[in-house]
């Protein structure tokens, strides 16, 4: 099954967001005969289906193609999918780091856009050799050679031998097969060394437990081998070793340096196989890890409750299952006054924030309430210590506040250079600090602005999508910690705070958005038997009031003729409503409202 | 649960002479041949009813649709057929207009002699301008003169019907409509709140029509119930008034959750326990089709649903008589809530609404159902 060393291509495909990563990736597959065409769907990497409908990969995934080249050898290409989004920046550049090069797709039409440029980056930190293809050369748009220009000019790439290729129609696919044999460089590899094997992706098997995919740096492993992670300490002895193939997986006996395969070994969770850790084995242990792994910590915060509280259970079981599959999501039990019981869950961004959410409700069929998003606060106290807030309810009385800190963010934000006030003008409201523009063509322009996070978390993507008309993109890291004016917004209903929707916020931004908010509120919920006043407050002062008037009239059916069963209808429809209401003291909010606020942008 | 009480008969007549723009009840317009044919089945069913169950029934409503629009001599032979009490409360619904235009006095009599002792008015309001945007044909002098029709014939216990938050109303004209009931003997008040049905005319229009306001139109419903009781009509359910001794007793029994069979098509019955109707198509009911079961009547809920529309609401004797428990205490509990801001009254032993209470009284049953 194996060839030779020299005849090993390692290699990834990055592009930005829709420039037809997954659907290069299909045509490599059929052209390899990876795949059976009965079993042939599109988007075949991107199998959940929350990955083919947002168009974005979510895990990482992996498959070993065999190609017989021009030149008559036959080569085994291990193609590593990658994520392809800024949350997820950590777990790419561990599978770039298992790449000896990488196909950058450059979409045709749209030119170089913000994650073409970070994923380049993150490619060339990793030494890997690129391999520019211009696609989508079948759109009326297409102008392959300006865009390959631009390559040439911003990236510093020779794209004269760059393949301009349609993935949807397969023209000219072929040829970056070729270019991938003859550009990327085979893995320098000794298989006598001990065993290091960068663990890339984990996946959870209920049958065989964590699925470890690895690519393997030195020496060689087999069944019966005792594995051990360098990071964790945790060790299994192995049960079997294989590759990856389109549909399945091949055992092998062996997996020796240079080659992409897995491993099992019983392991209960990803936590025990974490992505970046070094494989290697007790029986020969390498001296010294390979270099980046680092744990991956969650940088955004929110509750998650049951909509009715009788799913707390089965909300449990399920962040349990997802958390199997993915070790950066955290979470522990909580208790709001206003939501009962549910869970403080830690995300790497606000799309795994809105992934996870979603999977829950769509894959584990419950009806979820969620809290605002918040960032970690440093928020230091009068007698010297540093508190790490990421929770509106654990924040401490402000008068034992002396400074505060909030995480930054670098952001470059590629726009055509008609946007750059629309740009400029939101990044400014959003507290954004300008650093520099620099035009990337004659009339696209990436502009480079220090962000806080917190301001990011809030809709400023989709804010920026339609201030853009969907022009811009974004891409952000993170940056260091700022003293920060912060302050801590109650809501308050007839009187009673609603610990869920308090929040924290900087204190230039407290009016405006509590003037949002009870607005917002207002509007969603309905009139009740009684007056409810609205107020926001920080500690004792309120500065922004509504109030929802006291119902005066329900609908009075007839029962006419004694047809009461309409009489009926509406007595239990009173009900079903009262059903998706949350009880508050005496006020019933609607979960609408909850979304309302979660939903507050700038734009209406 | 055994029942000592007679029941009641509702007769639905499902012919009208146009469309009312509001309304949803099941009617439609009718020839001659199709009367005497939906009579006959009516007839029928009736019939069949006495050979299966017997006894008298202690109420007849003929409701619709427009009654009226059958003539008085079929309406007669239909009274005939059916066996009442001697006290027998017999209502007919009449249409001013029809009243005018296609009623002698001599018709009126007749129907008085075979039973009818009760007339019930679609006037909705004295006002033209008003009757006229609700597509009502008559105008007041027609309305005057069908209620002259109905006085001359001996008929003192009569009911006119008054719709509340229709276009170009005000609480002066509202004023004006009961100032004309009170004028003119009426005995009886029903008024409604105008509700757009779905489907209705109305309900496509209803952004042009100009209606009052949630606020306004709670504001003409006080108005209303301050100015019918001024006149003499105590209110004793949501959207009636009566002079004392004139209630409706057959729709008493609606609200008191006690039996009766309805005839007819789309009428429903609650007979022997279980709740049942005829669909709404007249053909099918001619055709003698079989009514549609709708489950078991007379539960605790239902029964608190519909006494609260009642000024006298629950009382824990009576309660207790039906179903063998007092009033229990969360409920009295909860609506004591209600009591703080005006909505019930509620003591050891009973819960009723208030005006304001009767406003939001499916929310209030909610809740005390919980």
């Amino acid at each position: 099954m194996s060839v030779p060393k020299e005849n090993i291509r390692n290699f990834s495909i990055i592009a930005h967001i829709d420039h037809g990563k997954s659907t290069l990736a299909d045509r490599l597959l059929e052209l390899t005969d990876s795949v059976a065409k009965r079993d042939m769907t599109a988007q075949l990497l991107d199998n959940m289906d929350l990955e083919r409908e947002r168009g974005i990969t979510i895990k990482a995934h992996a498959v070993k193609l065999n190609y017989t080249a021009k030149d008559g050898q036959e080569y085994e290409l291990n193609l590593i999918d990658t994520p392809g989004h800024v949350d997820f920046n950590y777990e790419v550049s561990r599978s770039l780091a298992a790449c000896d090069g990488a196909v950058l797709i450059v979409d045709a039409s749209q030119g170089i856009e913000a994650q073409t440029l970070a994923n380049t980056y993150l490619a060339l930190d990793h030494n890997l050799e690129l391999v520019p293809v211009i696609n989508k050369i079948d759109l009326p748009a297409a102008d392959p050679e300006r865009v390959a220009a631009e390559v040439e000019d911003i990236i510093g790439l020779d794209c004269s031998n760059a393949p301009r290729v349609s993935a949807k129609t397969g023209e000219n696919v072929e040829q970056v097969l070729e270019r991938i044999v003859q550009d990327v460089p085979a893995p320098t590899a000794d298989e006598n060394l001990p065993l290091r094997a960068l663990i890339f992706d984990s996946i959870y098997d209920s049958y065989r437990g964590v699925i470890v995919y690895v690519r393997v740096m030195d020496g060689k492993i087999k069944a019966g081998d005792t594995m051990r992670m360098m990071a964790t300490g945790a060790q299994f002895t192995v049960v079997e070793v294989g590759y990856m193939r389109a549909t399945s997986l091949e055992p092998t006996d062996v997996l020796t340096a240079g080659e992409v395969g897995y491993i099992t070994a019983s392991i209960k969770t990803v936590s025990d196989a974490r992505v970046g850790d070094t494989v290697t084995t007790a029986e020969n242990p390498a001296a010294e890890p390979l270099p980046g792994y680092r744990k991956v910590n969650p940088m955004v915060f929110c509750g998650i409750y049951p909509a009715d509280g009788a799913d707390y259970e089965s909300l449990r079981d399920a962040l349990q299952k997802l958390q199997l599959n993915d070790a950066a999501l955290s979470y522990e039990p909580e208790t709001s006054g206003a939501l009962g019981f549910g869970f403080r869950c830690g995300f790497l961004g606000l799309l795994h924030l809105e992934i996870i959410q979603e999977r829950l409700e769509r894959e584990y069929n419950l009806d979820l309430v969620t809290t605002v998003p918040s960032v970690i606060y440093k928020i230091h106290t009068s007698d010297g210590s540093i508190l790490e807030i990421d929770n509106p309810t654990n924040y401490p009385d402000p008068a034992i506040i002396t400074d505060c800190e909030e995480p930054m963010t670098n952001a470059h934000i590629y726009a055509p250079n008609d946007y750059v006030g629309a740009i400029m003008e939101l990044c400014q409201d959003r507290r954004g600090t300008f650093k520099d523009m620099t035009y990337i063509s004659s009339d696209r322009v990436d502009i480079h602005y220090e962000l806080p996070l917190n301001e990011i978390i809030y809709d400023f993507f989709d804010t920026l999508k339609s201030r853009t008309r969907g022009y811009a993109s974004f891409d952000y890291e993170l940056a260091q910690y700022q003293p920060s004016k912060l302050v801590k917004l109650d809501v308050l209903l007839n009187g009673d705070v609603i610990d869920a929707l308090s929040f924290i916020i900087h204190s230039d931004k407290a009016y405006g958005r509590a003037r949002k908010i009870a607005e917002k509120l207002k509007d969603n919920i309905p009139r009740q038997m009684f007056e409810i006043p609205i107020q926001i407050a920080i500690g004792g002062k309120v500065i922004a009031r509504e109030t929802v008037k006291a119902m005066r009239k329900d609908v009075l059916a007839k029962c006419y003729g004694g047809d009461i069963t309409r009489k009926k209808k509406l007595l239990e429809k009173q009900k079903e409503g009262k059903k998706r209401m949350r009880q508050f003291g005496t006020v019933e909010v609607p979960q609408e409202a909850f979304m309302a606020v979660l939903k507050l942008d700038d734009d209406n | 649960m055994m029942t000592t009480e007679l029941p009641g008969l509702y007769i639905h007549v499902p012919f009208c002479s146009s469309k009312c723009p509001y309304c949803d009840f099941y009617s439609l317009v009718a020839s001659d041949e199709l009367k005497d044919r939906y009579t006959d089945a009516l007839i029928k069913n009736i019939i069949l009813y006495n050979n299966q169950v017997g006894g008298a029934f202690s109420t007849v409503y003929f409701g619709g649709g427009t009654p009226s629009l059958l003539g008085s001599e079929r309406l007669s032979s239909i009274l005939n057929n059916v066996s009442r009490t001697p006290d027998c409360e017999v209502t007919v619904e009449c249409n001013p207009s029809d009243l005018c235009k296609n009623w002698s006095f001599k018709d009126m009599e007749a129907l008085v002699k075979a039973g009818a002792n009760r007339i019930s008015m679609g006037m909705q309001s004295a006002v033209d301008e008003e009757r006229k945007a609700l597509g009502r044909q008559a105008d007041r002098e027609q309305v005057k003169r069908a209620v002259e029709l109905v006085k001359s014939a001996g008929i003192d216990n009569f009911s006119l019907d008054l719709m509340l938050g229709i276009p170009h109303q005000t609480i002066d004209s509202i004023k004006e409509s009961i100032e004309f009931c009170a004028e003119n003997g009426a005995k009886h008040v029903s008024s409604y709140l105008l509700k757009i049905e779905q489907g209705t005319p109305f309900e496509k229009v209803e952004k042009l029509l100009n209606l009052p306001d949630e606020d306004e139109c709670c504001d003409m419903y006080l108005a209303a119930c301050k100015c019918l009781e001024e006149h003499g009509y105590k209110q004793y359910e949501i959207s009636n008034f009566a002079v004392p001794s004139y209630e409706s007793r057959h729709n008493l029994i609606y609200w008191d959750c006690r039996e009766y069979l309805g005839l007819g098509a789309s009428a429903h019955s609650f007979i022997g326990g279980k709740r049942f109707y005829f669909e709404r198509d007249i053909n099918k009911f001619i055709e003698e089709a079989q009514p549609i079961q709708d489950g078991e009547g007379g539960s605790f809920e239902e029964y608190v649903m519909l006494r609260l529309r009642l000024n006298e609401g629950l009382q824990s004797d009576q309660v207790r008589a039906r179903f063998g428990f007092d009033i229990p205490p969360e409920m009295l509990e909860r609506a004591r809530k209600f009591e703080k801001n005006g909505m019930a009254k509620v003591t050891e032993t009973s819960i009723s609404l208030t005006t304001e209470g009767f406003l939001v009284s499916n929310a209030i049953i909610a809740n005390l159902l919980n």
